[in-house]
């Protein structure tokens, strides 16, 4: 398992090294020069090609994929072409801190709602509640972020004004709720199909039996024996929501008007700005071949019978 | 003999897809989800017969209107008639879905993932990297990207083959549209279905029946596509069913960026864009005519649910054991 994981660690710099040569690949297939884009139609074409040499646009691919390679391992990750005089990295920090709070008030809802319906729905198989709540929960599944976004703004805000339409402030402001609400209820979804089948799992073992046959309190059997055991697969799926942080909330982000990392991505890409991309390339890659493997390596722990090879 | 044990081969196969069916049809709600998506997509295909309009033809004095006898679905900001902008849009999806399927999942995951995982190998290392690359990357920015990279270049060659040629109208007609759209959207939907082949594979190959078959001789694409194939279209079926609600979805969100489909011709993105998408007019569109993205909404949402509805049915017809 060590050799497993020490392989996994020494491929990560290259899928990301490989990532990020396409993103600069990309740049010089994308029209538009960055530094015309900066300047505005009105500038001289000297002006133009001063800024590129400055900004290092004039050599080369090679030579300007090593030079950002090299200065990224020292921990530089460059210049926004857009923002002038903005490093990358100050770009980047405050809003990844945005997304990771959005993302862990969704993660809330998508816990607090989809587990216990989920338990909820596998106590009751064989009924018509459990086809109810997993049909239900697909509904919400299935609903366009579209659709959910707007509607819950026209009703909770314009219509109720109980909290405000968009903006943001901290994940503990009410303008956390709507959107967290948004990105949540999938997630409910997902958390209420995986949990029921989880706990149905745990409900066929054996010593959930002997349990019952020593005559012990239901509530004691469900909570300590059954609930508590079929979360611990669950909890890989958190996992999941880490790697989510890029672009996975990048329309909610959008209609909610929150400045995150998705936001910034996206004004990254129609803006020609590779410097802020590759970055946050490098930043989304790693973060989701990282929680992949602390997933795998989760598993073994959680189920020894299974090995990593 | 030869004869009678080919034909006795092709019963059963055919007593198979009609058990399939038939477990498949006991299932309510699975049944009625596909004759919904039927209807959706056939919908789509005959627009031009059912327009009652033409989807570009504005009426200044008749805009944001609720439905009546003329306009059955109201109209949006333009006076533009509402239903036959979503049928239209609705066969924007029906192709972008096909092509997408066939080139992408069908035709790259199949062939790569039967490669992969029956000569193993550096072959098999090469696609896995590849695959493991594309698939770190935040797969909406990929997209985004992707359309937003190359829409410039495909419209360039586009327009260098109607000037070299008397092709005209390539641009016009949408089909830079759907090839945008589809090359974006393909290293994503390769990856899924060449993983799920390569496992397959893997545990077919050395089955005895491909093992019998190579002793005799059979050539090696005849074994891949005569005997591994067959074995592995069940998985495959199941995975698609899943995945075409997600291809609906992409296209509104390419739409929704103004990278996918372009105005005038309809899609489904492309409505909900014009009604939620951030600008001044939008706004208050949105506000006093939330009733506008009713339509292209609920289709979209019908095809997601009903298409998961109908994979669960197809992954317990197919695999009644797992349950």
């Amino acid at each position: 398992m060590l050799v497993y994981i020490l392989r996994r660690l020494l491929w990560t710099p290259v899928l990301l090294l490989l990532a990020a040569f396409f993103v600069f690949f990309m740049g010089t297939v994308a029209p538009g020069d960055p530094a015309e884009l900066r300047l505005g139609n009105r500038a001289t074409p000297e002006r133009v090609d001063r800024l590129r040499e400055q900004l290092g646009l004039n050599d080369p691919l090679p030579i300007r994929y090593m030079r950002f390679i090299g200065n990224a391992l020292k921990g530089d990750l460059g210049e926004s072409y857009v923002f002038q005089g903005k490093t990358v990295t100050s770009l980047i920090g405050p809003r990844l801190l945005v997304s990771v709070q959005l993302n862990i008030a969704a993660s809330i809802v998508a816990l607090s709602v989809g587990l216990p319906l989920g338990f909820y729905a596998a106590k009751r198989q064989g009924t018509k509640t459990d086809p109810a709540i997993l049909i239900s929960m697909l509904i919400l599944y299935a609903m366009p972020v579209f659709f959910t976004a707007p509607f819950l703004i026209l009703f909770f805000a314009v219509k109720l004004h109980w909290v405000p339409a968009s903006g943001w402030n901290g994940m503990f402001s009410t303008q956390v709720i709507l959107p967290a609400l948004t990105i949540g209820i999938p997630g409910a979804a997902i958390f209420v199909r995986h949990m029921r089948a989880s706990t149905l799992e745990v409900i066929g073992q054996e010593y959930i039996r002997t349990a019952h046959a020593k005559g012990m309190s239901n509530f004691v059997i469900n909570y300590r024996h059954v609930a508590r055991n079929a979360f611990l697969p669950i909890l890989t799926l958190l996992g999941f929501t880490l790697a989510g942080i890029f672009g996975g909330s990048l329309i909610v982000e959008l209609i909610y008007g929150i400045p995150g990392v998705s936001r910034l991505s996206l004004d990254a890409i129609f803006q020609r700005d590779f410097p802020v991309l590759t970055a946050l390339v490098l930043l989304g890659s790693l973060m989701l071949v990282l929680a992949n493997l602390v997933i795998d390596i989760a598993y073994t722990i959680i189920d020894p019978r299974i090995r990593l090879k | 003999m030869n004869t009678d044990s080919v034909t006795s081969e092709l019963q059963g196969s055919r007593s198979h897809w009609r058990q399939v069916w038939a477990n498949f049809r006991r299932r309510r709600l699975a049944f009625i989800s596909l004759v919904i998506v039927a209807i959706i997509y056939l919908l789509g295909i005959v627009a031009p017969l059912i327009q009652t309009h033409d989807y570009q033809e504005t009426n200044i004095g008749k805009t944001q209107q609720g439905p009546d006898n003329e306009n059955w679905l109201g109209t949006d900001r333009l006076g533009r008639d509402i239903y036959t902008r979503v049928v239209w849009g609705i066969q924007t999806t029906v192709i972008i879905t096909a092509t997408t399927l066939i080139t992408g999942s069908l035709f790259l995951g199949v062939t790569m993932g039967l490669m992969a995982g029956y000569f193993r190998g550096w072959i098999d290392a090469v696609i896995m990297r590849i695959g493991e690359v594309i698939s770190a990357f935040p797969d909406i920015l990929l997209v985004i990207l992707l359309a937003a990279t190359l829409r410039p270049k495909i419209v360039e060659l586009a327009r260098a083959i109607e000037d070299s040629t008397n092709i005209t109208g390539l641009v016009s007609s949408g089909v830079v549209d759907y090839l945008v759209i589809g090359v974006a959207l393909l290293p994503l939907s390769w990856f899924g279905m060449m993983r799920l082949v390569r496992g397959q594979v893997l545990a077919l190959r050395d089955a005895e029946y491909v093992e019998a078959a190579r002793a005799i001789g059979t050539s090696t694409p005849r074994i891949l596509f005569r005997h591994i194939l067959p074995n592995v279209v069940s998985p495959v079926i199941v995975s698609v069913s899943f995945g075409i609600g997600a291809i609906a979805l992409s296209e509104v969100v390419l739409s929704f960026f103004g990278l996918g489909v372009q105005p005038p011709r309809p899609s489904l993105g492309v409505m909900i864009g014009e009604v939620t998408a951030r600008g001044g007019a939008s706004v208050s569109v949105l506000r006093d005519h939330p009733e506008q993205l009713l339509a292209p909404i609920i289709v979209v949402w019908l095809l997601i649910f009903c298409w998961n509805i109908v994979g669960d049915a197809l992954n317990d017809v197919f695999n009644p054991r797992a349950r």
